[in-house]
């Protein structure tokens, strides 16, 4: 896999590669910083600007109204100043995630869009999804908002220090000194709890691994008696999920009331040494208000900036990720070569290829198949006949030797001409997210209802796409036809836009026998006049191939027609024949 | 809601204690203020040390008690809503177990497996931060505004004022962005989905070339999100801002008045400083209670999910013990059975009526969609027939005890499923008291013998989850033995031989064929030559039996069968119609004659006729 190739680089780097990401943004990035010191400087003096009001306030008779009032209107207007400050923040911050998000989204699909087969292949569907939709998720909103969380919450410390200062130097030490008390008290119980949510996450694995297979299962699971035992063993995993998930959440669970109790202790010995210092003059009332309000504030922009710095980490992970799909190599680039009015010669000569380098599969492979000629391709499982089908599309390019159509060498030609002249029905039927009739069309999207119609009907699907509830309108989705209507849709599409070759790898194989019958006369009739490439299972399907090749370990061990390799009691026939052991009687 | 309430039936105790506990905790945290008001007032302004030194000492063992309490409050909110998890998944885990196939098909085994899992979580997750702070910022809220009447009155009623405002802003802005959440959910999906379509169907998108249009579908719904993100944002951006806002208007007018109250002499300053701490407190719990707000509301979403679990409930009524008449001759019999999926207009099986003799073997074959595994699940009714009867051992199935009914009957499905843990584990599921020699025969029956024989620790082999390390054919052959374990009086293949090779298929055909004892088999197949031997072969042709008989009467007699056939030995077609045209020539020469001759005679009664006809026969040959 990619792992072997590359790390992309370390975090400094990945941290580069997303700021150019966020490049196009940098205007609104700056604003944002801007934006969020601002309030946060505001929303810091305001608690001053209290604490002056309040050191107005001395006793009956003794209330400086006017000063007061001075103190408290420049409060409302910092106030105002700066809840339009955090507003305009938030929306730029959402401005750029959402954007961001966007536009590594649009990048990816079109890589992947790009990128060659033999990545697809190797990797997972749902390992490709987390990294565009989850990963993306937490790279945007750890790495945008952390950043300026960081940044708000290095501004908040800074500032409450210098205003804790101005108003007095002594207390400001004590918090100073005692702060690293509760990050201590929280490392040693997230420590501990560590232990337990590893166990805990170990049990609820096994539960879930119960539950996937018995309710995966639930069919055979009643039809066996089994529910009662089934039961019993859930009811195990879950105790046992039960009592690691208890100590778990309670020692988690620890950590805000005794960081709280910290804080509480820091709060009193402020409110101690503060009503000490007042006598002497070194401090006003309303100052230890001041600070009162700002000891209680004072470890949330740590906590923050420590969770925000776990999260970047994550976030840079989940970038890495990003990245080493994006940066992953595309095919190589487009020849300008088109084919026109296809005639359908195709050769093929002396044609290697292997997935893995070292591990050979397809050795000096010659075919010329002139055309409108049908070739059929047999073999055992694994004999390369699906390889075959890769290379004739180019969704792998040959490691030695040419395969060309009509004398040019694919090589020269743009991948869109070559495909358009083939019409491929697989063995693994898609059907996209759509109507029947998007599904149908695919291949010609300007087709009339009269020709879908038609193609419907030579395919054989009409007549279950007539019954479905909207006809060619219905909505499909992933189950909702069986398979061997999903393998009709498939072959309805190819009726539709019918190229000059043809290509069906075992293209009926979930039909049942008489529907395929019938879809082998319509078969039949497609592939007159047009080259065709035939796999199949069913050796009954191919038996009027103007050629059949035999294929075992990537190599062609025997050609000819049926009659020719019959005659010649080969490997064929030995395959042949096997269909017909009947049980003796 | 109001279903899952009592999972916490059995921790009624903690889940009242761990709020209590926490408001104990909330006093301590409310009496702060109180104390720094008395330290200033009374300490401050007589620079009593003794005092202050004393007061000092109350705040800390407040502390030490808040730590305390919270910490109680914590252990049993873990405990309620831990145990209250465990045992509603068990219940939703229990109630599956119950639902009938048809609830199963419309739930898909997928949601299920997410509400028994994340859904489940999501809810523990809400209940345990709700019984810890649900209830704490209402109290500090609350209390706040109790301990501001204490020290004044007229003071307090700004309190008053400002927290019904504060709480319908929240409300409002919640209530606006919510739905709207949910959509942006739903337009993720949608995003999710079209990643998922590019990378499955990138082999044909390519080969027809649609990488711009499915690029493009893709933009639509990304900018989409985007934009729906952006004006959720909007509105959810406001929230902080708005809040802050207005506690501080509020804080303004609360000083003026303490200003105005300790000008009359009503108030002390320190007072002034007490309620200015607590509309501190208030502004930083109602922050809180705005993000527990949204947390709560997206478990809420999900136990409702689960609780639509539990509201679906088993379309099928079994009887506690099997009642009706004495069992029958016949081993399975349909009469005039039409069956519909719920949900769907055609039915998918139409009037089907048939007989199994005991110990008979039944083919069935016919096309894709003809109904084949319908018609097998009734008799083992996962389904119920929507019209008609169908009897086994000559009573009808709904007459069946769950267990008696499931007893009679093995089936070995399509899906070759078997489990993580040992080849014997897997075989005791058709009879848990299964000896190790039971299990060998029927291994050996099911041509699996070779298999086990071959793994290490045989019988104890361990298999994989879905027995993932075993080919399809091998998975095939243990499916069938473990079927065969149960010593069925009912075998039902579900064309579960289609990994096999014609070799193996056939080998396992004489094998069962063999089976001591009186079991009938129902062998579904889409191979002819598995059903060829059948006593009786059921031709299915979309819902409809269109044709019954041995494999010699349905090629004279069911176009529907001999297509099938013949689309599979294409030379036999050849040899019966060359064959076919000399017999059948010959049988309408024999009609002829004996017909002509019965219709001459004019005789009504078809009974007498057929007696005749035989007598005739006779006195012809």
């Amino acid at each position: 896999m990619s792992s072997d190739k590359k790390t992309t680089g370390n975090n400094m780097e990945i941290l580069w590669k997303v700021l150019r990401f966020i490049g196009r943004y940098r205007f609104l990035l700056i604003l944002s910083i801007v934006l969020a010191s601002f309030s946060v400087i505001l929303q810091l003096y305001v608690p001053i600007l209290f604490g002056n009001a309040i050191d107005q306030i001395i006793d009956a008779g003794h209330v400086d109204f006017q000063q007061m009032w001075y103190y408290l209107s420049r409060i409302l207007v910092m106030v105002f100043l700066s809840g339009a400050a955090t507003w305009i923040m938030n929306i730029i911050n959402n401005r750029m995630t959402y954007r961001t998000v966007q536009d590594i989204r649009a990048k990816a699909i079109r890589h992947i869009q790009a990128l060659p087969l033999s990545y697809l292949d190797r990797h997972s569907t749902g390992d490709i999804i987390s990294r565009v939709i989850a990963d993306t998720d937490i790279l945007s909103d750890g790495l945008l908002l952390g950043f300026t969380q960081l940044f708000s919450g290095i501004v908040t410390i800074i500032g409450t220090l210098v205003f804790m200062l101005s108003k007095n130097l002594w207390i400001t030490l004590l918090v100073i000194v005692l702060t690293p008390l509760s990050f201590f008290v929280a490392k040693f119980i997230s420590s501990r709890s560590f232990q337990m949510f590893r166990k805990q996450s170990e049990a609820r694995g096994r539960q879930t691994a119960l539950i996937e297979e018995m309710i995966g299962n639930q069919k055979i699971v009643q039809a066996f008696g089994y529910q009662e035992k089934s039961s019993r063993r859930f009811a195990q995993v879950n105790e046992e999920l039960k009592e690691y998930s208890q100590k778990a959440v309670f020692f988690s669970s620890l950590t805000n009331p005794s960081t709280r109790f910290v804080n509480n202790v820091i709060y009193a010995a402020v409110a101690l040494a503060g009503a000490f210092l007042i006598p002497g003059g070194y401090l006003t009332v309303g100052g230890l208000s001041v600070l009162l309000s700002y000891a209680n504030q004072y470890m949330k922009p740590f906590n923050d900036i420590s969770s925000v710095i776990t999260e970047l980490q994550n976030a840079l992970a989940c970038a890495a990720r990003i990245f080493d799909l994006l940066e992953e190599a595309p095919e190589s680039p487009d020849a300008p070569g088109t084919l026109a009015d296809v005639k359908g010669k195709v050769d093929i000569s002396d044609v290697s290829f292997s997935y893995t380098p070292g591990k050979k599969l397809i050795e000096h492979f010659n075919l010329q198949a002139a055309p409108g000629k049908r070739i059929a391709i047999v073999g055992p499982t694994g004999c390369g006949k699906t390889t075959f089908i890769n290379l004739l599309m180019r969704f792998y390019d040959v490691n030695s030797g040419t395969i060309s159509v009509d004398g040019q060498p694919v090589k020269n030609l743009s991948r869109h001409a070559l495909r358009r002249s083939f019409g491929m029905v697989l063995q693994d039927t898609w059907i996209k997210n759509g109507t029947v009739r998007e599904n149908i069309c695919i291949g010609k999207p300007e087709a009339s209802e009269e020709e879908i119609i038609e193609a419907a009907k030579k395919s054989h699907s009409w007549e279950f796409i007539r019954r479905l509830p909207k006809g060619l309108d219905t909505p499909l989705k992933e189950d909702s036809l069986s398979q061997g209507q999903k393998q009709l849709l498939c072959i309805t599409r190819v009726m539709l836009c019918l190229p000059p070759m043809l290509i069906l790898d075992e293209a009926t194989s979930s039909i049942d026998t008489r529907t395929e019958m019938m879809i082998q006369e319509a078969f039949d009739q497609m592939m007159r006049g047009r080259t065709s490439f035939i796999v199949a299972h069913r050796l009954s399907t191919i038996r009027n191939a103007d050629e059949i090749l035999v294929m075992k370990d990537g190599s062609i061990i025997e050609q000819g027609t049926h009659d020719e390799l019959m005659k010649k009691g080969g490997f064929y026939e030995n395959l042949y024949n096997s269909q017909f052991v009947k049980v003796s009687e | 809601m109001r279903t899952l309430a009592p999972f916490l039936k059995n921790y009624k105790k903690e889940s009242i204690l761990a709020p209590f506990f926490k408001f104990l905790e909330v006093v301590f945290d409310l009496l702060v203020p109180v104390v720094i008001a008395r330290i200033i007032d009374t300490g401050v302004a007589q620079d009593d040390r003794g005092f202050i030194l004393q007061n000092f000492f109350i705040l800390i063992l407040m502390a030490a008690a808040g730590l305390t309490v919270s910490i109680t409050a914590q252990f049993f909110a873990a405990k309620a809503s831990v145990g209250f998890s465990a045992e509603l998944r068990q219940a939703v885990y229990d109630h599956v177990q119950g639902l009938s196939y048809s609830e199963l098909d419309t739930l898909g085994t997928d949601t299920l497996i997410t509400r028994l899992t994340d859904d489940i979580n999501q809810v523990q997750n809400g209940l345990n931060m709700g019984l810890r702070l649900l209830l704490r910022s209402p109290f500090i809220v609350i209390g706040s505004m109790v301990m501001a009447f204490t020290i004044n009155v007229r003071c307090a009623l700004i309190f008053a004022a400002a927290i019904p405002v504060l709480f319908l802003v929240v409300f409002v802005i919640m209530y606006l962005s919510i739905p709207l959440f949910r959509r942006v959910q739903g337009k993720l999906d949608s995003v999710t989905g079209l990643t998922r379509e590019n990378l499955t169907g990138v082999r044909v998108i390519r080969a027809f070339c649609r990488e711009k249009e499915a690029v493009q579908e893709f933009d639509i719904s990304n900018q989409e999100l985007t934009k729906l993100n952006e004006f959720v944002g909007k509105l959810s951006a406001l929230l902080n801002p708005v809040t802050y806002v207005m506690i501080n208007i509020a804080t303004v007018i609360l000083i003026n008045h303490a200003g105005l109250q300790v000008n009359l002499g009503n108030m002390q300053q320190g007072e002034a400083v007490a309620l200015y701490n607590y509309m501190a407190q208030m502004i930083i719990e109602l922050i809180k209670l705005a993000s527990l707000i949204i947390t709560l509301n997206k478990s809420a979403a999900c136990a409702g999910r689960v609780a639509a679990v539990l509201h679906v409930n088993s379309s099928m009524k079994f009887a506690a013990v099997t009642t009706g008449g004495p069992e029958g001759d016949s081993a399975v019999a349909f009469e005039n059975v039409t069956f519909s999926y719920p949900g769907t207009g055609a039915p998918s099986l139409s009037n089907i009526s048939f007989t199994a003799e005991k110990g008979q073997t039944i083919g069935i074959i016919g096309g894709t969609g003809s109904g084949k595994t319908t018609l097998v699940n009734l008799i083992a009714r996962f389904y119920d027939a929507t019209s008609g009867k169908v009897l086994l051992d000559g009573r009808d199935v709904t007459d069946y005890s769950l267990q008696d009914l499931r007893d009679r009957i093995g089936v070995v499905p399509q899906k070759a499923a078997l489990f993580k843990g040992s080849i014997r584990d897997n075989m005791k599921w058709g009879r848990e008291d299964a000896s190790d020699e039971e299990i060998w025969d029927a291994l050996s029956t099911a041509q699996a013998k070779e298999i086990v024989e071959g793994k290490p620790g045989q019988l104890d082999f361990a298999l994989e989850q879905n027995g993932k390390n075993l080919s399809g054919g091998q998975r095939q052959r243990l499916t069938i033995a473990r079927a065969l374990v149960k010593k069925p009086e009912i075998l039902i293949l579900d064309d579960s031989a289609s990994a096999l090779d014609f070799a193996t298929d056939a080998a396992l055909r004489k094998a069962l064929a063999g089976l001591k004892g009186q079991t009938t088999t129902f062998l579904v197949s889409q191979r002819a030559a598995s059903i060829r031997q059948a006593d009786q072969i059921l031709v299915l042709d979309d819902g409809c039996l269109s044709g019954i008989g041995t494999h010699d009467s349905l090629l004279a007699s069911c176009e529907t069968y001999r297509e099938i056939y013949f689309s599979q030995f294409p030379e036999e077609r050849i040899k019966f119609e060359s064959k076919d045209q000399t017999s059948s020539r010959q049988l309408s020469k024999e009609h002829g004659g004996l017909s002509a001759r019965l219709s001459a005679r004019g005789d009504k009664n078809s009974a007498a006729d057929r007696n005749t006809a035989e007598a005739g026969k006779e006195a012809f040959s």
